[in-house]
């Protein structure tokens, strides 16, 4: 039941509790009992809303950058990763395989704001090798939807 | 001048809630629960398949039969999906949806007077398409009180030196009833001390929400009886491809083959290699397609039941039939009116059979918003009419 609870709210966690009940086939109660545990589990982190900020007035930009480190004895890379998740304008942080070793997204109101973060605060901690930064020029899809998409019904009327 | 048209295609009449439809399609900002066919677009792997194929120039006919590769898979798909045994390359045939299988199926099998039996409320392509191949269809009213099931009695008592054909109409459009193994097995026992053979239509055999689909040609000695009919429309949302198939013994299929090699020549080459990479990734699709109607099957179900809408509980296909008798008016002018006030489409029961008459068919291939509005504007609806 629960990958069915998280599968539902993943897409949409403001669903109405009683709704979710009856389209998965279960009591309200039950519903609220496992997503309480899973709240106090650490399973379900949060409750975010998707937004597509290109269509507000604000400006914001979206970057995402590549970060080579060097692991640290007996801390691997979680010490380093945490120095950088600890600044606020970092969004996310992510250990990767491959050509480099942490992925970060990073937002900030303008590309002037994200660069001297990564000048003046990023790739001058210990252990950062270098970083490569990418400007985000448009989201086309993000968590899985699209974001500019209106969805048409092009199914026409047949006699059945 | 001559007549120019065939007194046999003249004796079919047309559908007799046309009207209906011709309003339905006149009428702006409707919401719709008409529609017999999946709200999804075909999954994007599949798509590109096809794309695939047309860029590399496959843009030929294949062999009339259908694509060798095509034909294992589906001869790989039902051993694995209901451990049935097809020998591809004699007992598949690949058509233009399963409608064309369930034609030719009559064409190759039916000699003239031979009765054909056809549980109602069914699907509207069996009858007509008997009469053409010289049939006379016996129609078989099912009963509200069993759920739409066929019973064995119900066979029994139109049974006569005639039939041939059974029509196994399971998982059922309109009415969403589903047989199970048991129920399947009485039936074919039937089948076997009458010799009849049975065109078990199974286009909907990936939307059931109880068990595992049963196809009547697992039962034994019945797979040489039971022309199997199954096509990718409803399982991967592919309607608009054209593409199904038929699988029986060597002797039916030949002749169908035949039939459909001058008719048609091939299905679409385009949607025969969609079709492939359909069959050999597309299971995760239709679990997730299955498990979104399923959800709205229950909300739908849940909604009658707080507007206390009588209606049985379907575990098939991607509809409900809730039964409307309570108001005393025909499925149609439920259905019209239903249409004029609160703008929702529906489908009279009776555009199915006559004994479709007070129930009204309802698809839940729309979405749980879809949905939500609909049923707040016939639980509105309702109300109306229980106060008047
Ligand atoms: C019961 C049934 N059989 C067959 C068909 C025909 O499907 P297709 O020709 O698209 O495979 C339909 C379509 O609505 C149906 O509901």
């Amino acid at each position: 039941m629960r990958n069915e609870i998280l599968a539902a709210i993943e897409k949409n966690s403001r669903i109405d509790l009683k709704e979710l009940a009856v389209i998965l086939g279960k009591e309200e109660i039950e519903i609220i009992n496992e997503i309480t545990s899973m709240e106090k589990e650490g399973i379900i982190c949060g409750y975010h809303t998707l937004i597509n900020w290109e269509k507000t007035s604000l400006e914001k930009v979206t970057a995402l950058i590549e970060v080579r480190v060097t692991p640290q004895r007996g801390q691997g890379f979680d010490k380093i990763a945490e120095r950088i998740y600890k600044y606020p304008e970092v969004n996310a942080v992510y250990l990767i395989s491959g050509g480099y070793d942490l992925l970060l997204t990073i937002e900030g109101k303008s590309l002037k704001e994200i660069s001297s973060f990564v000048s003046y605060k990023l790739s001058t901690l210990e252990y950062v090798l270098s970083t490569a930064t990418h400007f985000i020029l448009k989201k086309y899809k993000d968590h899985g939807t699209i974001l500019s998409n209106e969805h048409e019904d092009f199914r026409e009327v047949i006699i059945p | 001048m001559k007549n120019p048209l065939s007194e046999n295609i003249i004796k079919i009449k047309p559908s007799g809630i046309r009207r209906f439809f011709d309003l339905v399609s006149e009428m702006k900002d409707v919401i719709s629960l008409g529609v017999g066919e999946p709200d999804f677009d075909t999954p994007w792997h599949i798509r590109e398949e096809g794309i695939y194929s047309l860029e590399k120039g496959k843009t030929f006919y294949t062999s009339n039969s259908g694509l060798k590769e095509l034909k294992q898979e589906i001869a790989t798909f039902l051993k694995r999906t209901q451990n049935l045994t097809y020998n591809y390359e004699k007992e598949i045939l690949v058509t233009v949806g399963g409608s064309e299988a369930i034609d030719l199926a009559f064409r190759a099998m039916i000699n003239n007077g031979d009765e054909v039996l056809i549980p109602q409320p069914s699907y509207v392509s069996y009858e007509p398409c008997a009469i053409l191949a010289g049939a006379k269809p016996v129609i078989i009213n099912l009963k509200a009180e069993n759920n739409f099931k066929l019973k064995p009695n119900e066979i029994l008592e139109h049974i006569t030196e005639k039939t041939k054909i059974l029509v196994l109409p399971f998982p059922n459009n309109p009415t969403g009833s589903i047989l199970e193994r048991k129920e399947l097995e009485k039936i074919a026992q039937i089948c076997i001390e009458n010799d009849i053979y049975v065109l078990s239509d199974e286009i909907y055999s990936a939307l059931t929400y109880k068990e595992k689909h049963v196809s009547i040609a697992e039962i034994s000695e019945m797979q040489d009886r039971t022309i199997l009919i199954n096509g990718f429309s409803k399982a991967y949302a592919m309607t608009g491809w054209r593409l199904g198939y038929a699988c029986a013994s060597q002797n039916i299929i030949e002749q169908m083959t035949k039939i459909h090699q001058f008719a048609i020549m091939c299905a679409p080459t385009t949607s025969q290699y969609a079709a492939i990479e359909a069959l050999r990734n597309g299971d995760k699709d239709v679990e997730a397609m299955r498990e979104s109607y399923n959800q709205r099957r229950r909300f739908l179900l849940n909604a009658f039941k707080e507007m206390q809408l009588e209606c049985f509980e379907p575990h098939g296909a991607f509809y409900v039939f809730p039964c409307i008798k309570e108001f005393g008016m025909t499925s149609e002018d439920f259905a019209t009116k239903f249409l004029m006030e609160e703008k929702v489409a529906t489908v009279p029961g009776t555009a199915f059979g006559e004994s479709g008459e007070g129930f009204l068919r309802i698809s839940y291939a729309y979405s749980l918003d879809t949905l939500k509005t609909a049923m707040e504007r016939l639980s509105n609806f309702i109300t109306k009419l229980r106060t008047k």
